[in-house]
């Protein structure tokens, strides 16, 4: 397959990139001389290079298994509640528990995304399964209705800037060290989800399919739910929500290579890091020595494509 | 051999099986048939755990299915419910080979590949075994699933409606696979039917089922008989012979 060589060089080019544009001087020649550039590189430019990678490759392998999980294509992390979730989570911790550490954050915002996936999972159950349509309108309702709520309290309790970092646009200036390594756990997770690809991979066969075959549903529904709520309360957390990546990735790929997971899911999670590394970068230059949040090129590419794919493939749902 | 022990059905409140106790012998072809609502489907279904059973008992091969994990039960029988809209973008042969992951769990041997190669060939999927799922029609996708519960190689091999989609030709073939499976290699095969003929022409035991009942089950001779069809289908029926073995006959 010449498809991974040719995602694995272009991320590499991408991140070598990454590290050298920024408003400070890096030659990745010389900083061994430079401990100027050292600092700037270890502390701001391999943080953020890596956080961006880490947030792309994640929130598409997230896609994918939300769309296996409701059999749906239409459907992403951003449109299914989960990030809507895990900000009321931190919303949550915020108000009542200030002082508590990141790791309880953490936590807490993990379980409330879980809370809001599983109420969205409970709703497309009830759902007539010929009506492909109203799977993703049902998310984009959920979405809308938990992120009100949110918007409603932390209006109340005038946190309104939090809730804009977290459900945002998706930003990577703040991704320095020390505040970006929760995504590795988002990472991890995804890696978790590889793992189980196949198990996935029948699930989207239908339950029928799937019980025949021998796979618990209920426990593949779970591990799905749980490392879907995980990624994206680790991306809320720290980046906050990336719009679009979760749809797009997953539709192009499986658009071009199909649903065998077990060999898609890398392609997915090289995919999606290329193309936030890209929206990132172009975020940086195109307003040099200012930028503007990865999200917004993203929103802007991500609806291009996104029509593209409504406009080329016929709708199987 | 399949012992079902007093199985009562509902859906939403409406009876759909009442008080079902039967055998389904080992190594035989046995056919369910029924008009439509009958609960076949559901008593298959039942059999297949794809349904949780809320009254009665069931074991395949002495395995209460009931107590049975679920992956162990994947690798003494195959169920293929009516095939619904899949989403999924596979290509026919990766399909095909998720029918021994019942056995591999994902580590495939050099014997779950010929087993996948061989149901590939058997059921003549090899000229679309690179296309996509979505890009095949109505008949050639049931083959393939057929084809993926064949691979799976088991004990039993339970088929809900296989015939739907299939021309006379390819439904042809699957009922001669089907009893080829039972006479060389001792398999036991259920199969709903709604075409009774092919259950005439092709099976060793049938169960006729009415409304949630068991009207008649045995021997195609014993059971496709002229009253008992009447009754079943309530409609005016008779019952000739060819290559000696029933044909029912409705017409006009």
């Amino acid at each position: 397959m010449r498809v991974l060589p040719a995602l694995s060089s272009a991320l590499i080019a991408l991140m070598l990139a990454s590290l050298t544009i920024g408003a400070a001087q890096v030659d990745l020649r010389m900083v061994r001389q430079d401990p100027l550039a050292m600092l700037v590189l270890l502390e701001s430019r391999l943080p953020r290079t890596l956080a961006v990678a880490l947030t792309g490759a994640a929130l598409s392998v997230a896609g994918v298994l939300i769309q296996a999980l409701v059999r749906n294509r239409f459907v992403g992390p951003d449109t299914s509640g989960t990030a809507e979730g895990a900000a009321l989570g931190l919303l949550a911790i915020t108000i009542w528990a200030p002082a508590s550490p990141l790791w309880l954050r953490m936590v807490v915002a993990s379980l409330t995304a879980m809370a809001a996936t599983a109420l969205f999972l409970a709703v497309i159950r009830r759902l007539p399964a010929r009506e492909v349509m109203l799977v993703p309108i049902a998310g984009i309702i959920l979405s809308g209705v938990v992120g009100s709520v949110v918007t409603f309290i932390a209006w109340q309790h005038d946190l309104m800037q939090f809730v804009g970092t977290w459900l945002g646009s998706g930003e990577f200036s703040g991704a320095i060290a020390g505040r970006y390594e929760l995504l590795w756990i988002a990472g991890i997770a995804a890696l978790l989800a590889w793992l189980a690809a196949d198990r996935f991979a029948i699930l989207g066969l239908g339950d029928g399919v799937a019980t025949g075959l021998g796979l618990s549903v209920d426990a593949v529904m779970r591990l799905g739910l749980v490392v879907v709520s995980v990624v994206t309360a680790m991306v809320v957390t720290t980046v906050g929500m990336l719009p679009f990546v979760g749809l797009v990735v997953p539709n192009l790929v499986a658009r071009l290579m199909g649903d065998n997971l077990r060999q898609t899911l890398p392609v997915v999670a090289l995919s999606g890091a290329v193309l936030v590394l890209a929206c990132d970068l172009v975020a940086r230059i195109v307003v040099a020595p200012y930028e503007l949040p990865a999200g917004l090129i993203l929103g802007v590419l991500g609806a291009g494509l996104f029509l593209w794919l409504l406009h080329r493939r016929p709708v199987h749902g | 051999m399949i012992e079902i022990r007093a199985v009562s059905h509902q859906i939403a409140g409406t009876p759909i099986l009442h008080d079902i106790t039967t055998r389904l012998p080992e190594g035989r072809l046995t056919a369910l048939i029924g008009p439509n609502g009958a609960g076949k489907s559901t008593l298959l279904r039942l059999v297949g755990r794809l349904e949780p059973l809320q009254a009665g008992r069931i074991s395949v091969a002495g395995h209460d299915i009931a107590t049975t994990p679920t992956d162990r039960l994947a690798q003494v029988m195959a169920v293929l419910g009516q095939q619904t809209l899949i989403a999924s973008r596979l290509r026919l042969a990766e399909l095909v080979a998720f029918g021994r992951w019942p056995h591999h769990k994902g580590r495939p041997t050099a014997a779950d590949r010929a087993h996948v190669a061989e149901a590939i060939r058997t059921f003549a999927l090899g000229p679309l075994a690179d296309r996509f799922m979505d890009e095949l029609s109505g008949g050639q996708a049931q083959r393939a699933h057929i084809a993926m519960a064949f691979a799976q190689d088991t004990e039993w091999l339970l088929l809900d409606e296989p015939l739907n989609n299939l021309d006379m030709s390819h439904a042809r073939a699957l009922m001669a696979r089907l009893r080829a499976l039972v006479d060389q290699q001792g398999r036991g095969v259920a199969v709903v039917l709604h075409e009774v003929n092919y259950a005439a022409a092709w099976a060793d035991h049938i169960i006729a089922l009415k409304d949630g009942r068991i009207l008649a089950e045995g021997a195609p001779d014993a059971v496709l008989t002229e009253d008992l069809l009447s009754r079943l289908y309530d409609a005016p029926i008779s019952v000739g012979r060819h290559q000696g073995r029933p044909l029912v006959l409705h017409h006009a």
